[in-house]
């Protein structure tokens, strides 16, 4: 049983459907100790990181978010929602992750960055990452990003390099939407579930 | 590299996938589900339903097959059709599509563009601009589900994707009605005048007959996607058929 923490993203119901395709079941929770005695958490988000993280002062969610011990994985906004803070509503956020998440500036490249795009890894020891070849291509749609940094496990170019995908401890988080990122999307989750 | 988008696209009326020519004579081609697991199988980016009868119809597009689609396939997918309201848009995205895209009801009220980008972000934001040219410019047309209540809007296109950008949506598809069905390919000259406008991505769509014409569009107008429907629904191309053909010209697919 995998706990969703309440966010408010619209992306929520595609991700309960992509664990349901895994046959793992999942719930959508906006208690703090329910969250906090749970054994595995997703942090989604779709829309603007100012929007989530009032939702989140709303529920009272974000200390218990900052406490999780058991593996944790924030999508798309939820991965924004894990750093410090976002230019996007210049909102500060819960802070797990030491960088600011900034707008992809490009004169040249269109933006929202919205498509498939290649992950390649910087590190090989992630278990979230576990039989997925560098250089696939993943599913995402987003205006901002997070740079390159010690947690970057992997990176995607986009104008410049962000990452794609971040660990520290227990947290884990993925700017792309796995739930939506086909074969190798449904391996990344299904690597997160077997944590 | 951002790999270029292959985006079959369902037109749906009473529940089932249908194709005309030029928007017109709609044959029945197959089921929703069935045909939307088979392009995703084969490899597309991305799929969109329109329900081609709901603008025009005053109805809202059946979420209930929404759902069936979003438990059933494991990419990216855009609904459009009569969604009239930010409310119904929420409907849409909550019952698993990523992307709702709006065209008549976009003529008719602006400002649910910007209503919308606020609400679910523009990245869920699709504008469909059904363009053709009316005597001195390209034109934006609405209703065009239905041949006697399709008409012109009066917007130019130009200024109409301008518009559109500036409200905040975050993606543009332009159907360009003279080519679509004809087989002919995609209008190459009206996509790149609108691609110099955007700085948000634009899909081409209208006028897919062979490989081909997929590479011309992307090699002469840096659209990011190309929307087809019949090519695939007569199964005279594959998707994995287009992206191999794309590969072997030096363009980026997945």
């Amino acid at each position: 049983m995998i706990t969703i923490a309440d966010t408010g993203g619209s992306n929520i119901s595609s991700i309960r459907y992509a664990l349901k395709r895994l046959g793992e079941d999942s719930e959508l929770i906006a208690d703090a100790d329910k969250i906090y005695n749970s054994s595995k958490v997703i942090v989604p988000g779709v829309g603007a990181a100012s929007d989530s993280m009032q939702r989140l002062q709303k529920l009272e969610l974000e200390d218990v978010l900052l406490k999780l011990k058991q593996p944790t994985l924030g999508i798309c906004i939820g991965m924004h929602l894990l750093f410090n803070h976002s230019q996007e509503g210049d909102v500060d956020l819960l802070g797990v992750f030491d960088a600011e998440v900034k707008k992809i500036v490009s004169t040249e490249l269109t933006v929202p960055h919205m498509g498939w795009n290649q992950v390649n890894w910087c590190k090989d020891d992630c278990l979230l990452i576990k039989d997925i070849p560098s250089g696939e291509n993943f599913y995402f749609v987003h205006s901002f990003a997070a740079p390159v940094g010690a947690w970057t496990v992997g990176e995607t170019k986009y104008g410049e390099n962000f990452s794609a995908v971040v660990q520290q401890d227990n947290y884990f988080a993925v700017q792309f939407h796995p739930e939506k990122s086909s074969k190798m999307g449904s391996q990344l989750l299904r690597n997160f579930v077997k944590l | 590299m951002l790999t270029k988008r292959i985006i079959p696209c369902l037109d749906v009326k009473d529940g089932q996938v249908v194709k005309g020519t030029k928007f017109r004579n709609h044959e029945v081609l197959g089921d929703i589900s069935e045909l939307a697991l088979k392009y995703s199988e084969q490899g597309a980016d991305e799929l969109v339903f329109y329900d081609i009868t709901a603008s025009s119809d005053q109805r809202t597009v059946d979420a209930k097959w929404v759902k069936d689609i979003a438990q059933l396939i494991d990419i990216p997918f855009c609904v459009a059709g009569g969604i009239i309201s930010v409310d119904k848009a929420r409907f849409i995205l909550n019952s698993g599509a990523d992307k709702i895209s709006i065209n008549s009801p976009a003529l008719e009220h602006p400002n649910l563009i910007s209503e919308m980008a606020k609400a679910f972000g523009s990245q869920c934001v699709v504008v469909g601009v059904d363009s053709i040219w009316h005597k001195d410019d390209y034109y934006v047309y609405k209703y065009t589900g239905d041949e006697a209540k399709t008409e012109n809007s009066k917007w130019r296109t130009l200024d109409w994707v301008k518009q559109v950008q500036a409200l905040g949506a975050g993606e543009v598809v332009l159907n360009c009605m003279s080519s679509d069905g004809t087989r002919d390919g995609f209008d190459v000259k009206q996509l790149k005048l609108v691609r110099e406008l955007l700085n948000i991505p634009l899909v081409a769509s209208g006028g897919a007959g062979k490989v081909e014409h997929f590479s011309d569009v992307f090699q002469k107008t840096n659209v990011d996607a190309a929307l087809a429907a019949g090519i695939f629904h007569r199964n005279e191309v594959s998707v994995q058929q287009v992206k191999e053909h794309l590969s072997e010209n030096g363009l980026p697919v997945r």
